[in-house]
Formats: structure tokens, C-alpha cells, sequence
């Protein structure tokens, strides 16, 4: 996925050899169960100094909560955990970070009002804080440098964009002179320089005698940057393997179990604009600022819209669903006319669906029964009886239904909570209540933000079936591979307007170009 | 002018029990746990104050310090309750309030504490500068707690903004997975914080008998603590703003007996109402204003537990 960072493996550096040397970390029968549910069971794992390791597999297959026993978040039913041949057990994060083990996580744990520097001093506690702080902010200045990372470190967490908040965590572990470093799901939010630029560091990192556990589902990324790759699936490792020994087909037939069938452009045939935002201005808020945005989406057309994050997208979503209000310029949807600034209710009644890009706390109410989340959309529209009764018969039945059609795994029950559901079947369980009314225009932003493979096939699947229904839909993702497999017509957004659009098939340097440029 | 100086130099003495429990809502708040409990620890703290007073005849200041260390006991409760537990903290907080009300009844009545009058705590004597002009009056003849009250402020503010301690401790408040993450036992943080800031709010009712009535009458903190909460709503969790919204309240209160002793007719009811009409249009004015952030630490109220899958 990562085609330009292209970086060539140096295969001769790798000290391999050296396997007389205690692995760094070593899993043996490690086996964990939440309730009814094993997520792990009988997991063997070793991490050689001096290697990238990836581990790779579906959404559910048990990669987290493998490597959060690793960092003392969950603690294991059963099994050894050895790091450089001494077993150990890891009583909590306080202990992994002793034991010199440091884990960046999926979802991040950072302080949201405090600054970056104070994320870092806060696992520090080491003399006066005076010293400390000078302290940390030597050390992570130095590790800044050394990664090239671009960060301002005193600003507020809450201010920073995803990738931002992403590289705070890095520089967290760094600092905190991690000598077995994981990664989950990394590259995620990054664009496509940043994800070169870390892969850089991690190299480096990895030379250095730090070992690195790369969590991730991108295939690419396993063949392109590890050293040696397992395969999980289920809670079970499938295989080890390496990366010279194995193509993109066998590997991904190692995740799933079954080949998923290719997936390539297909044409479409576009009709009547459904959409069209003209000169929309925005002064900048939290979603950033737009400025100038013009565009059409018409019916039966996907339009990508792609950008590094942080350059508007957010604002756009909000506008467009009507969250937030633009202050100038207008937005017409076919059918109704004039949309502009008209609330999120009535937004939705035009036939306008949203597949917001946090979809634990902007899409589910995770505290909430599946069935309920689910049943929402429709209650609001009168689908399941009236104000003084609601039918919750047919709710249970329609959502049972949804749960087969959309294939939302890991659902014990429809009463079972919406926020127990992991980042993959929340996000089918999105794309069901979404599509359930037949939206004329559909939002997706970074609808497949750390999906595995099969699930992403799953949700682009649907969304090309909308678009072939007929819809307008609008693909925001910061991932370009994303946008240049599914997307129609692009537009590229850049400090709050489109700044070019291309045709497809669309020249990915010049998209690049324009993702980036200041012009 | 004479009215406005006496109006004012009796201002601190009613401000003081304000700004003690605010503050000690805003550390145990800062924590994660939120406590409706003040008006129970108030109580808990001013009949143990009125009781060492009585029964062991010891200095005020250590009066005082025995009814922070009541109100410290129980908290351990709601302690037990909300960060072992993990019980509601509303509904844990509202308890603690109805247990405190009937328990200090009950310890009072037994004890023949309840309407007995004792000599309290005096003024802090600053010999030639207490006869000054005006300032002398306002400045110079308060009790050592209106000053310690002060110094206590500056050094939890300091604790809360510049120390490690403080850090970790609003850490755990605005984000208890990340504080768990960077090694922060989150317990033991809300735990402390608990206990602390219901010393400070025990502290701010033992002031009020000790002190201020130097009598004990069952249920005599008279709502303060609940003024406390609005407070701390009030002022963003912020202490320094807390301690102006304490001295604002203390204006008015302090108004009352003023306008009384001048002849001024109010219906007495109307009086005692105002502080609470206050803390109304108060609390009005701060949810318009709440365009900017409220202050608030963003895992107030719950609990937390380390092992579920999210």
C-alpha cells in the first residue's frame, strides 16, 4: 500500500544469525479470555533482537490483546512471557515500561487538555519537576530530531490533529527508553511521507538493538518492512513466515483462511450533480477552516476526496452534515434546493447519510444495546411505532437482519453493547443504520481507518453497491490507495478547499503534489 | 462608611468555610471522583469541632484539626464506595449527606454537645496595626485561619499546576487509561484526593462552629456545602476563581446581620433566600458562557476499571 515509500529491505544488516542470543521477547501457550470469549489461546511468539516483526491478521484475530498482555494492560489466564530469556510477569503498564517495554497504542492515551511535553513527563516522575521537565524536553527534542518528526510539543493534545496526537505517543515510548518496542496499527493516520519517514525511524530503531513488533493489517507493510512476518487468525498464530517466501496472495489466503476475490476500478456511469457546494467559507473552529470550497458530487459517481488530515476534512463533514454552520457561501441538494445551514435533523431527512471517522464516539453511543444503535435512524423517522410505542419486536428482527447482511461479527446479542464491538463490525454496524434509508448522498470519512483487510473489502464493497444504486457518495481518506481504488473523480483538499480534481485513473505523483503543495 | 467597614471585616469569617470546601471539592473533583458529599463532611467536621471543643477542652487549632481528621474518617467510606466499589458517585455522594445529617444528630444529642456555647477561636492579635484606620479593622483583626486559608490556597494551587503529584493527580481526572498507561496507580491517586479534599471541607465546618458560632445546632452548616458545589462549577475548577466566587458569597452573607443591625426591614425569609438566588443566576451565567471550555476534568464521575474490552 505504501508504493512510494518502495524502501528496499537491507537484508544484509540483519544479525539473524545471532540465534543463539535469547530472543528479545518470547510468548510461549499464552492463552486469555474475556467471559465466554478466548481471545487468545495458546499463542507462541518470539521476537529476535535487532528484527522488525510483524504480526499480522484480521480485525478480532487477537493481535491487541496479545501484545496488551505484553504491556501489562490485561494479564494472561495462562503462559509465559520471557523478555531476553528471563520469564517475567508483567504486573502492569508501570511494569512493562521497567521491564523496558514500551507500546503505542491503536486507540491513544493521551491527557487531552495537557501539552505534548506533559503527556511525556507524566510517565516520568523522576526528581523535581522543574529538572524533569528539562529533562524530557532534551530527551524528546533529541528523539524529534532523530525521527524527523514535525511536532509542536507544547501544544495541547486537544488541539493537535490524529497524526499529531500519533507521534506524541511515538516520542512517548522513545523517551521512556523502551528496549522492546510494539507498534499497533502505526501508519493508520499517516500519509503516505510520514508513514516513509517512520518506517525510516523504525529501521533505524530496530538497528540500534531496539526490536520492534509492527501490529498491522496492511500487507504491504509487512512485506516491505518486516523482517519476519506471523500470520494470526482467531486468537491462533498461523505461521511464521518470511517476507522473501511469500507473495501478496498467499499471505492474504494465511489471514482469512479463503482468497478474497481481486478487486479493481470499475466504471461508472455517472448522472445528475445531487450535491453541489459553492464558494463555502468557514472561519477556523476545531474542524479547521474552509475557505472558497466549490464542488459537485453527482448521482452514481464516488467522489474521493483526498488531503493529509487536519486540512479542513472535518469542517466539511460538518457543514455538509449540517453539525456545524458555514458562514458563507451555499450548499444545494437536489431536490430540496438551497440546504445551506439547515440542522443535522432535517440534513438527514434530505437523504444525507454520515459515516463519521470516529466512529466510537461521533457514529455509536457505546453504552447502548447494538439493537438500539442500530434502531435509531429509524425511530427518529417514525419506522418503529410512535412516540408512546416503540416496537421493539421488529427492531430486534430488523437488526438481527442487518447483523447477517452487513456480516457484524463477534455479536453474542443484539442486547450485547455497541461499545464491546471491535473497530471493524462497529464500523459494519455504522454502514447498516446509514445505508438502512436508502441516503441519496452518502458521507464516508476514512470509512476503513484501521479495518483489516476483509473487513475494508467489505465496507468499499458497499459502498460501490450504493454508489450503483444511484447514490452521490463522498469518500474522505487520508489514505490514497483508498481513494485511488474506489473513487470516480477526485478532488484533492488542501488548507480548506479542493485544489485540484483528476479524472481517473488519476496520476498519484500529481495528487501527491497537490496534497502538499502551498501554492 | 461605618456600615461598608463592618459589612466588610466580617466578610473573611463567612467566606472562609466557602472557599475551604471549594477547594476541597476541586482536588478531589480534579481526581475523577465527583463528591456531593460536602454538606455531609461540613456537618461531620463542625460537630466534631463543636465536640473537641466541649468534651476535651483543647486548643481551637487542634479543634480544627480533629474535625478535618472526622470528615477524613468518613470519607474512607465514600471512598470504599466509589473507587473500590464502584458504586454511582451521585447516588454515593447524596448518601454520605443523609448519613452525615442523621449521625451528627445522634453524636451531638448523646454526647450533650447540641446549643452548648464554648469560647472558640479569637482574633490573630497584630498589636498597633489592628487600630489602624479602616484597614486595621478589615485586615488586621481576623482569626489565623482567615490567613492559613490563603497560604492553603497558594500551596494547592501550586501542588495542582507545578509538581509531579499535581500532575499525575489531574491526569487521572481528565483521563484515568492514560494515567494507568503512563504508570499512575489511579486508585491510590483518587484515594488521596478523596481523603484530602474532604479534610479541607471537614476543615471549612469545623470553622464554622469553632469559629464562627462556636455552638453546635444539628444541621448547622445550613446548605453551604451545596453552595460549595455551584461554586465549583462556578469557577471552572479553578481555585483562585473559587476563592472570589467564596469571598463574593461571603459579601452577602456577612450583608444579612448588616442590614438587620441598621434597621433595614427584609422579610427574613427573603434574606436567607438570596445566597441561593445567587448561586442560581450563577450558575445560569456560567452554562451561557460555557462557549469556551467548562473546566471540567473529563472523566468526572467515573469509575475506573483497567480490565474491560473495549
Amino acid at each position: 500500500m505504501n508504493a512510494m515509500t518502495g524502501h528496499m529491505r537491507d537484508t544484509a544488516r540483519l544479525g539473524l544469525g545471532a540465534s543463539d542470543a535469547p530472543p528479545a521477547l518470547s510468548l510461549a501457550g499464552v492463552s486469555k479470555t474475556f467471559g465466554d470469549f478466548a481471545a487468545l489461546s495458546g499463542v507462541d511468539f518470539d521476537l529476535r533482537a535487532g528484527e522488525i516483526h510483524a504480526l499480522l491478521g484480521e480485525n478480532g484475530a487477537g493481535k491487541s490483546t496479545l501484545m496488551n498482555i505484553v504491556a501489562g494492560i490485561y494479564t494472561p489466564d495462562s503462559g509465559t512471557v520471557s523478555l531476553h530469556g528471563q520469564p517475567v510477569v508483567i504486573q502492569g503498564p508501570s511494569d512493562a515500561q521497567q521491564m523496558g517495554v514500551g507500546m503505542v497504542h491503536q486507540h491513544y492515551k493521551l491527557v487531552k487538555p495537557f501539552t505534548g511535553l506533559e503527556n511525556i513527563l507524566l510517565s516520568h516522575p523522576q526528581g523535581s519537576f522543574r529538572a524533569a521537565r528539562e529533562r524530557i524536553l532534551v530527551l524528546t527534542k533529541e528523539a524529534v530530531d532523530r525521527i524527523g518528526f514535525d511536532v509542536d510539543l507544547n501544544k495541547p493534545v486537544e488541539h493537535m490533529s490524529v497524526s499529531e496526537q500519533q507521534r506524541i505517543e511515538i516520542l512517548k515510548v522513545l523517551v521512556a527508553g523502551a528496549k522492546v518496542i510494539i507498534l499497533d496499527e502505526p501508519t493508520a493516520v499517516l500519509t503516505d511521507t510520514e508513514s516513509a519517514r517512520l518506517f525510516e525511524a523504525m529501521h533505524n530503531l530496530a538497528r540500534e538493538g531496539h526490536p520492534i513488533v509492527l501490529v498491522t493489517h496492511k500487507l504491504s507493510e509487512a512485506l516491505n518492512h518486516a523482517d519476519r512476518i506471523t500470520v494470526m487468525r482467531g486468537g491462533k498464530v498461523v505461521r511464521t513466515v518470511l517476507p522473501s517466501e511469500v507473495g501478496e496472495a498467499e499471505l492474504t489466503e494465511l489471514i482469512v483462511g479463503s482468497t478474497i476475490g481481486s478487486r479493481g476500478y470499475k466504471g461508472c456511469t455517472p448522472g445528475a450533480p445531487v450535491l453541489k457546494l459553492r464558494a463555502i467559507e468557514r472561519h477556523d473552529s476545531r474542524g479547521g477552516a474552509l475557505r472558497n470550497l466549490t464542488f459537485d458530487v453527482r448521482a452514481g459517481e464516488i467522489y474521493g476526496i483526498a488531503g493529509v488530515g487536519g486540512n479542513g476534512q472535518n469542517a466539511l463533514v460538518e457543514v455538509i452534515t449540517g453539525l456545524g454552520t458555514a458562514d458563507a457561501g451555499n450548499i444545494w441538494l437536489q431536490g430540496y434546493g438551497d440546504v445551506t445551514n439547515r440542522p443535522s435533523e432535517q440534513m438527514r431527512r434530505c437523504g444525507i447519510a454520515c459515516i463519521p471517522s470516529d466512529r466510537q464516539s461521533d457514529a455509536l453511543a457505546g453504552e447502548l444495546r447494538i439493537a438500539d444503535n442500530y434502531a435509531i435512524g429509524g425511530v427518529i423517522k417514525g419506522l418503529y411505532g410512535s412516540v408512546l410505542k416503540v416496537d421493539r419486536r421488529r427492531i430486534e428482527a430488523d437488526t438481527r437482519e442487518a447483523i447477517r447482511r452487513f456480516e457484524v461479527m463477534g455479536v453474542r446479542s443484539a442486547h450485547q453493547k455497541a461499545g464491546l464491538l471491535s473497530g471493524g463490525n462497529a464500523q459494519k454496524l455504522v454502514i447498516a443504520r446509514e445505508f438502512s434509508g436508502e441516503p441519496t448522498l452518502i458521507l464516508a470519512h476514512s470509512p476503513s481507518r484501521g479495518l483489516d483487510v476483509r473487513a475494508s473489502s467489505a465496507i468499499h464493497d458497499h459502498l460501490r453497491a450504493a454508489r450503483d444504486r444511484g447514490a452521490g457518495v463522498i469518500l474522505i481518506s487520508e489514505d490514497l490507495d483508498e481513494v485511488l481504488m474506489l473513487a470516480d473523480r477526485i478532488g484533492v483538499m488542501n488548507r480548506g478547499s479542493i485544489v485540484a480534481e483528476f479524472e481517473v485513473p488519476a496520476d498519484r505523483q500529481a495528487i501527491g503534489k497537490a496534497m502538499v503543495g502551498h501554492g | 462608611m461605618d456600615f461598608l467597614v463592618n459589612w466588610l471585616a466580617n466578610v473573611p469569617g463567612f467566606a472562609v468555610p466557602f472557599a475551604l470546601a471549594a477547594l476541597g471539592l476541586i482536588v478531589c473533583e480534579k481526581s475523577g471522583v465527583l463528591n456531593l458529599g460536602a454538606e455531609g463532611y461540613m456537618l461531620a467536621g463542625a460537630m466534631a469541632g463543636a465536640g473537641a471543643m466541649l468534651s476535651l477542652d483543647v486548643h481551637p487549632l487542634v479543634a480544627l484539626g480533629i474535625a478535618a481528621l472526622f470528615s477524613a474518617l468518613l470519607s474512607l467510606l465514600f471512598a470504599l464506595l466509589v473507587i473500590t466499589l464502584r458504586v454511582n458517585q451521585v447516588i454515593s455522594g447524596l448518601v454520605i449527606v443523609f448519613f452525615a445529617q442523621g449521625l451528627t444528630a445522634l453524636i451531638a444529642t448523646s454526647q450533650g454537645w447540641t446549643n452548648r456555647s464554648f469560647s472558640g477561636l479569637g482574633e490573630l492579635n497584630f498589636g498597633p496595626l489592628s487600630t489602624l484606620p479602616v484597614v486595621g479593622r478589615i485586615f488586621f483583626q481576623q482569626d489565623i485561619v482567615v490567613y492559613l486559608t490563603v497560604l492553603v490556597f497558594a500551596v494547592t494551587v501550586h501542588v495542582l499546576r507545578a509538581t509531579h503529584v499535581g500532575m499525575r493527580l489531574r491526569a487521572v481526572g481528565e483521563n484515568p487509561e492514560a494515567a494507568d498507561a503512563a504508570g499512575i496507580p489511579v486508585g491510590l491517586y483518587r484515594l488521596g484526593a478523596v481523603v484530602v479534599g474532604c479534610m479541607l471541607i471537614g476543615l471549612a465546618g469545623g470553622y464554622l462552629t469553632v469559629a464562627v458560632s462556636k455552638i453546635w445546632v444539628d444541621g448547622m452548616s445550613g446548605g453551604r456545602g451545596w453552595i460549595a458545589i455551584a461554586l465549583v462549577i462556578f469557577a471552572r475548577w479553578q481555585p483562585w476563581s473559587a476563592l472570589a466566587g467564596a469571598v463574593i458569597f461571603g459579601c452577602i452573607e456577612a450583608l444579612i446581620p448588616r442590614m438587620a443591625a441598621i434597621g433595614l426591614q427584609l422579610p427574613q425569609y427573603f434574606v436567607l433566600m438570596l445566597p441561593y438566588v445567587v448561586t442560581l443566576g450563577v450558575m445560569v451565567w456560567t452554562s451561557l458562557s460555557a462557549s469556551r471550555h467548562s473546566g471540567q476534568p473529563g472523566a468526572l464521575g467515573q469509575p475506573f476499571v483497567r480490565e474491560e474490552r473495549r
